[in-house]
């Protein structure tokens, strides 16, 4: 029990009133970052680096103000998600899914306030987690080469046929298309720039905050001058009911085993460095859909399709601090924005951490539960607050959705030419809605894409271009049989379940999130 | 009484010191900005702040200085943003790194030349390391290095940057001293950043990693991993002091990832004597060894003429590398 004791050492460390504080007002910063599309964790860390530096403040500290606004912005992803339709940040992409049709419902209230319950218990198990297996996972993360992550990432590809749409084709386009997307830019294995057209901006590759917010928040607007803010407007304020603000026990109750299985998803992916939260949740979501969408709800209002990818995206924020301490490897951006920190107040990560350094680890974890604690209390409350944005006439609320993209992407690079790139994603976007192509799975090519080609090179380059390398182990061999079943399955099943669909939907008339 | 005195003093001291920089320096810095070419929390970003910093913090220049994050194309956004719209500001300084000289040299940055502005000064280096896992069989530079030659499908060295990039080269210099004739012959594999290639290194992946110094501090500390070579020209101090360098071994190499910075190319002679005196200024400050100490920064003190020979060098030396490995035709 001497991990225990660590940890109250810990609590002693972190509850100081300035420590208190700093909580505090990372939890609400990191709220209010991850809600604004374009601002997700990463750049909302990064922003406020200058800020601990300017204060001076000593290494616990600081990283308690950066944790918290890491937690905060996956807390707060959420927010624009369900009531706009707009990702606040990529990980609560999957939360539109099932967040957006809900609030079109009228249970605007009861999703925000059920997914606030999602994230913390996502964050608080996996800030256990944290505490007690750091160690052992490390030895799980080593398991993992290139070879397996191409199996990892190809596992999730094979369950995208799952989400968003009942078109297969569709999602299979847009996925392809997005895996097209994640192409462009040099190519790392060769150091070749690829459909750049020799334009320096393109070197780089495609944010795919920039992808999110034009696809997303962009096209949204479109949509919206498209009807003159009319029909579309009209509609909305007749449906947008406010509804309950907290989810009834009997919702709880029944969203609690998906909880609890995504929060072992999302921090096994968070774990994983080079998999992270983006996976985390759409792994949650897709598992989750899989088993237990037994009537065909998810991605019509399910309050479980709300619950799965929060609790998902949470414990993977938590898992993706496993590496980052243990072994000094970032398993997200966000995760390499606080290394770099760590790194400026002379504190080494690295393998060594916890026996050098053991009043910042955990401080820090200590933290983590006061900080989760807080947000908590924090966003519970609020929710009645926020459903209030939904009685802003999409007149006034499009323009700020507007102004709030362009200075998003602005504020992250500093370049005109991203607006124009967010312009046209947007502009896209408006298309492919007129096509009824889901848009999740865009962006999810650009998130994996990238990543699942270079492992797979990795994996070539390191075999010498044998092919074998990728059912070379244990673990690849498990993680193709998941991904091949995961495929089939549906295929076998697929049938029946539609058949099913067909009869629920006869009922209802489809609120489709895409 | 005695407040009054010491606010007089302070009056006369500061009008004195404001006489004196105005004597020694025709250009007088206003508002001063650092551009940094990637987002903040990186390597350019750490390097226009606390360069800045410091240079407040040491009064050479007046206020803040404003630190723009101009991303994009490995910095290349930021190096035509500066060559064409910027050619003449006088308070703008750029940070860059040996990854600067690299793009330059591969052509990376279309249609620029690092003619086209004006190199200030270096800040540091962080020079390179070559190391195997604490199990491998291999104990020294010299054996890979004979490993790689008997049977080169036998080692694949990891490093954190592109093909073609810095962690690459550095170990493609080190085979080419070593007599190893076609470099091509080096299996490298390109990972996201050195954190994740030495943990492929520890997850038995890969037999070798390429990186920098500050990459592998915490792996070595631990004893996860074994360092073959240091390249540098002489031993580092503190945690590396143990581990010898390429050169001692008898294989020439020096592989140093320096940061600096460069400045427009119509910057004017006064404004860019000044930057190089404030820039040497800040590195000979004990504030600065400091930083240095704590960020795993060797010592690199190369200012003005000698600092834009020294970058001249290196592009050409990597414009002929890169030749070699077929990346340049």
């Amino acid at each position: 029990m001497e991990t225990l004791s660590n940890l109250a050492d810990g609590f002693v460390i972190a509850l100081t009133l300035q420590n208190l504080f700093l909580a505090l007002l990372g939890c609400f910063l990191g709220t209010v970052i991850g809600a604004l599309p374009g601002l997700g964790p990463s750049n909302g860390v990064a922003i406020l680096i200058p800020l601990a530096f300017t204060l001076g403040l000593p290494a616990t500290p600081a990283l308690i103000l950066l944790t918290s606004v890491y937690y905060g912005a996956m807390y707060g992803g959420r927010i624009s998600s369900i009531l706009l339709n707009i990702p606040g940040d990529e990980p609560a992409m999957m939360t539109t899914l099932d967040g957006y049709p809900m609030a079109q419902q009228g249970r605007a209230g009861e999703a925000l306030a059920l997914s606030g319950v999602a994230s913390f218990v996502g964050a608080f198990f996996a800030t256990w987690g944290l505490v007690f297996l750091a160690p052992q996972l490390v030895k799980v993360a080593l398991l993992f080469g290139p070879a397996e992550y191409f199996a990892l990432f190809s596992l999730a590809f094979a369950t995208l046929g799952g989400i968003a749409s009942r078109n297969q084709a569709k999602a299979a386009m847009a996925a392809a298309l997005g895996l097209g997307i994640a192409m462009i830019g040099v190519d790392g294995q060769t150091g070749v720039p690829r459909f750049a057209f020799g334009n320096v901006h393109f070197y780089d590759g495609i944010d795919f905050l920039v992808a999110i917010v034009g696809l997303f928040a962009v096209s949204e607007v479109f949509v919206f001058l498209e009807h003159r803010g009319e029909a579309r407007g009209a509609g909305q304020e007749d449906k947008m009911k406010l509804g309950r603000v907290t989810p009834s026990l009997a919702t709880l109750a029944g969203t609690g085993w998906t909880m609890a299985r995504s929060t072992v998803l999302g921090f096994l992916s968070g774990v994983l460095p080079g998999a992270g939260a983006s996976l985390g949740s759409f792994i949650s979501y897709s598992v989750e859909k899989r088993l237990v969408d037994r009537e065909g709800t998810f991605g019509t209002g399910d309050p479980r399709g709300v619950a799965a990818p929060e609790a998902g995206n949470n414990a993977a924020a938590g898992g993706a601090l496993v590496p980052m301490l243990a072994l000094g490897v970032p398993g997200s951006g966000t995760t390499a924005v606080l290394l770099a920190m760590l790194l400026a107040l002379n504190i080494t990560p690295g393998p060594l951490l916890f026996q050098s350094n053991p009043d910042v680890v955990w401080g820090l974890v200590a933290a983590l539960f006061i900080g989760n604690l807080m947000l908590l209390l924090l966003n519970i409350p609020m929710v009645s607050l926020f459903v209030r944005v939904l009685l802003v006439p999409p007149k006034y609320l499009m323009p700020i959705v507007a102004m709030i993209s362009f200075v998003g992407i602005y504020g992250i690079s500093g370049s005109t030419f991203d607006l124009l790139v967010m312009i046209v994603f947007g502009v896209i976007g408006w298309v492919l809605r007129k096509l009824e192509v889901p848009l999740v799975p865009i962006i999810l090519g650009v998130l994996l894409g990238n990543e699942m080609e270079s492992n797979l090179r990795r994996a070539l380059t390191i075999s010498d271009g044998d092919w074998s390398i990728l059912v070379g182990s244990p673990l690849a061999i498990i993680l193709w049989a998941l991904a091949i079943t995961g495929f089939v399955l549906p295929m076998l099943f697929g049938r029946f379940f539609r058949m099913r669909m067909r009869h629920e939907r006869a009922g209802e008339e489809g609120a489709d999130p895409d | 009484m005695n407040r009054l005195h010491s606010w007089r003093v302070a009056a006369v001291s500061a009008v004195a010191a404001v006489a004196l920089s105005g004597a020694a320096n025709a250009f007088e810095p206003e508002a001063t900005e650092c551009i940094a070419p990637a987002n903040p929390g990186g390597g350019w970003d750490f390097t226009c702040r606390q360069v800045g910093k410091t240079l407040q913090d040491l009064g050479l220049i007046p206020g803040t200085m404003q630190v723009t994050n101009l991303a994009g194309g490995g910095g290349g956004v930021a190096y035509a943003e500066v060559v064409n719209k910027r050619g003449d500001d006088n308070d703008l300084i750029v940070a860059a790194s040996s990854a600067t000289a690299t793009r330059l040299a591969q052509g990376a940055y279309p249609g620029n030349t690092m003619d086209q502005v004006r190199w200030l000064g270096a800040v540091g280096a962080d020079y390179g390391v070559i190391a195997v896992s604490k199990d491998s069989p291999i104990n020294t530079l010299s054996e890979l290095m004979e490993q790689i030659k008997a049977d080169p499908r036998s080692i694949s060295v990891a490093g954190g940057s592109a093909v073609g990039g810095w962690d690459h080269l550095k170990v493609l210099l080190a085979a080419q001293a070593a007599g190893i004739d076609d470099v091509r012959n080096v299996k490298y594999v390109a990972f996201n950043g050195g954190g994740e290639a030495v943990t492929q290194l520890l997850a038995g992946s890969v037999q070798a990693f390429t990186g920098d110094a500050s990459e592998a501090k915490g792996f070595v500390d631990s004893g996860d991993i074994k360092v073959v070579a240091v390249l540098a020209p002489e031993r580092l101090e503190g945690d590396f002091s143990a581990f010898p360098t390429a050169r001692e071994q008898g294989i020439d190499v020096i592989g140093a990832n320096w940061r600096g910075f460069y400045a427009p190319g119509g910057m004017s002679d006064e404004a860019y004597d000044y930057w190089v005196e404030a820039i040497g200024n800040v590195y000979a400050s004990d504030e600065w060894k400091d930083i240095m100490a704590r960020n795993g920064l060797a010592p690199l003190d190369l200012q003005g003429a000698e600092f834009e020979a020294f970058v001249r060098e290196s592009v050409d030396r990597i414009t002929g590398l890169s030749r070699d490995i077929g990346l340049l035709q």
